[in-house]
C-alpha cells in the first residue's frame, strides 16, 4: 500500500561552512546520509540529545541551509516552522493583530476585511481571546505567545509544520495544553508535523512514529509502540532508561 | 508600568525652548541681524538690546537667532544625509553580509581613520566653502558612524526567529528590512541620531570658527564665536551668549539622547 506523503528526505547530508570572504574554513558535516518520510496526517517525532543535528535537519528541510548531497522533496506548499523560544518568534515592534495579518499581506491578500476575518477565525482556532489582538508580544504569557506563533504559522494554510522544541520553554501544565492544541489542529486542519524534541515523554504523548538521531545519523525509526516497548539500538535504550 | 524618564523630559523642555526661539527667529527678529548701528557700539545688554551690540552696533540677540537657526539647519541636514545613507549601507551590509559587507566596511574603516573635521576640510577644500558645501562635507563625514551602528543592529537581529519566520513565509528582502527590522533598530538608531546631531553642531562650529565654513553675511554660531573672540575685552557678552546657546543646544539634545538610550535598555 502506497501511503500519501508530505515530505520525503533521501540520503541527505549537510552542515556548515566556516569562514567568510576569501578564506574558506573547514566544512563541518552535521548530518550524514539521513533518509525518512513524513506521511500525510502523521506526527513524526525526532528525538536525540542536543547537538546531534536535529535543528540543522529542520533548517535543511526548510531551505535555510543548503544540502551537501541528497534530496528533499516537499509534497505540500509553504511548510512552516514553530520555534522553541516563543519570546523571539514574534516581532516585538508590532501588536498581535499586525503580526497575524502579515503572512496574509505577504501572500498578497489585499482586502483588509478578509485579512481581519481570517485572523479572527485563526484566533478562535488556537483558543485565544479577542483582546490579545491589541496586545504587544511582551504583554502576553509564554503559553499565549506560543499560541500566537502557531496561529501565525498556520494562517497561510500550510499542510506541513516543523515544530522545533515548541514546548520545552514552557511550564508543564502549559505544555500539556499546547500539545492538546497541536493534536486538535492536526485533526481539524489535516496537518502533518515533524516534531523535534529531546523530551521523550512529550514525544510519547503526541507522536505516531519516532526517529532516533545520534551524531547526525538516524539510528532507529519506528512506531511509538515499537520504539518505546522494544527498542533495538543501544542509544535508544539509553535514552529511554534516562526517562524512567 | 511606565517609569518617568527625567532625562527625556528635561531634554524635550530645553530643546523645545530653543526650538521655539529659533522658529520665531526665522520669521521675526527684533533687528536685521546684518544692519549696522542699530544702537551704540559695544552696548552692554539692555532693554533695547537684550544681548547687547557688537563692534558694528549690530544687535547680538538677532544675530544669535540667525546664527542658531543656520547652525541647527546645517546640523539637521548633515545628520539626515549621514543617517539615511548610513542606515541604507548598514542595513544592506548587516543583513546580507558577504563580499558587499566586507568591501563597504573596509571602505568605512578607511573613512573613519581620518579625523572627521580634517576629512570635511578636504572636501570643503575641493568644493569650496558656503552653507551647502559644508552640509555635504559634514554629511559624508557622518556616514561611517551611522553605517557601523546600524550594521551591528541589523546583523544582531538577522537570524532572530521572527525574521526567519517571515523569510519562510516568502517576504521579500526590502519588506523584511524596512517593515520588520527597521522598527527594532530604532532604540539604537535614535540615540545615535541625537549624538550625531551634537557632533554636527560642534563640527560646524569648529569649521566656521576656523573660517572654512559658511561665509558672511550668513551667520552661524561658530562663525560668530570667532568674531566674538576678537572683541572679548570690549564685548564679553557676545562670546558668552553665543557660546551659551551652543552649550544649551548640545545639552538639550544630549539629554534627549541619554533618555532615549535608557528607555531603549528598559524595553529590551
Amino acid at each position: 500500500m502506497e501511503r500519501e506523503l508530505v515530505l520525503s528526505v533521501e540520503h541527505l547530508s549537510g552542515g556548515y561552512q566556516a569562514g567568510g570572504f576569501l578564506k574558506h574554513g573547514p566544512y563541518e558535516e552535521v548530518l550524514h546520509d539521513v533518509s525518512f518520510e513524513v506521511g500525510k496526517g502523521e506526527i513524526l517525532g525526532l528525538v536525540g540529545e542536543s547537538g546531534t543535528g536535529k535543528s540543522t535537519l529542520a533548517k535543511l528541510i526548510l531551505g535555510m541551509v543548503k544540502p551537501e548531497s541528497g534530496r528533499i522533496v516537499h509534497y505540500s506548499e509553504r511548510p512552516q516552522m514553530i520555534f522553541q523560544n516563543p519570546y523571539s518568534s514574534l516581532n516585538p515592534a508590532y501588536p498581535v493583530s499586525w503580526i497575524m495579518e502579515e503572512p496574509l499581506r505577504i501572500m498578497g491578500v489585499k482586502n483588509k476585511e478578509e485579512r481581519k476575518a481570517r485572523v479572527l477565525e485563526m484566533l478562535k482556532l488556537v483558543e485565544l481571546p479577542d483582546e490579545c489582538l491589541e496586545a504587544k508580544p511582551h504583554e502576553l504569557s509564554g503559553g499565549q505567545r506560543q499560541r500566537v506563533s502557531i496561529a501565525v504559522a498556520l494562517i497561510q494554510q500550510p499542510k506541513f509544520l516543523i515544530a522545533d522544541e515548541p514546548v520545552s520553554a514552557l511550564d508543564v501544565t502549559i505544555q500539556a495544553q499546547i500539545l492538546k492544541l497541536l493534536k486538535r489542529l492536526r485533526r481539524e486542519l489535516d496537518l502533518s508535523y515533524l516534531f523535534i524534541s529531546h523530551d521523550l515523554n512529550v514525544v510519547y504523548q503526541l507522536c505516531d512514529r519516532v526517529l532516533v538521531m545520534k551524531d547526525g545519523k538516524i539510528v532507529e525509526q519506528g512506531s511509538i509502540e515499537e520504539i518505546y516497548n522494544n527498542p533495538q539500538h543501544e542509544y535508544t535504550k539509553q535514552l529511554l532508561s534516562a526517562v524512567e | 508600568m511606565k517609569k518617568r524618564n527625567g532625562y527625556l523630559t528635561a531634554g524635550y523642555i530645553l530643546t523645545g525652548i530653543i526650538a521655539v526661539f529659533v522658529i520665531v527667529g526665522f520669521f521675526w527678529k527684533p533687528y536685521d541681524p546684518t544692519a549696522m548701528m542699530t544702537g551704540p557700539k559695544f552696548d552692554p545688554p539692555s532693554l533695547q538690546h537684550i544681548m547687547g551690540t557688537d563692534n558694528f552696533g549690530r544687535d547680538i540677540f538677532s544675530r544669535v537667532l540667525e546664527g542658531a537657526g543656520s547652525t541647527i539647519l546645517i546640523s539637521i541636514c548633515t545628520v539626515m544625509i549621514g543617517a539615511v545613507a548610513g542606515t541604507v549601507i548598514g542595513a544592506l551590509t548587516g543583513y546580507f553580509g558577504g563580499i558587499v559587507d566586507e568591501v563597504l566596511m573596509r571602505l568605512n574603516d578607511a573613512l573613519t581613520a581620518f579625523p572627521s573635521v580634517l576629512l570635511a576640510l578636504v572636501i570643503v577644500g575641493v568644493t569650496g566653502g558656503g552653507k551647502y558645501n559644508v552640509i555635504l562635507a559634514l554629511g559624508i563625514v557622518f556616514i561611517p558612524s551611522f553605517a557601523r551602528v546600524t550594521r551591528t543592529a541589523f546583523a544582531s537581529i538577522r537570524d532572530v526567529n521572527y525574521i526567519k519566520s517571515v523569510r519562510l513565509m516568502g517576504a521579500n528582502p526590502l519588506r523584511i528590512l524596512l517593515v520588520h527590522m527597521l522598527p527594532n533598530t530604532l532604540s539604537v538608531l535614535l540615540p545615535a541620531i541625537t549624538i550625531g546631531f551634537n557632533n554636527a553642531v560642534l563640527a560646524e562650529a569648529s569649521m566656521s570658527y576656523l573660517g572654512i565654513g559658511i561665509h558672511p553675511p550668513d551667520a552661524s554660531l561658530g562663525y560668530m564665536l570667532s568674531e566674538a573672540q576678537g572683541m572679548l575685552r570690549l564685548a564679553p557678552w557676545y562670546a558668552l551668549f553665543t557660546g551659551g546657546v551652543i552649550v544649551a543646544v548640545i545639552f538639550g539634545v544630549g539629554l534627549i539622547g541619554e533618555g532615549l538610550q535608557r528607555r531603549g535598555k528598559e524595553t529590551l
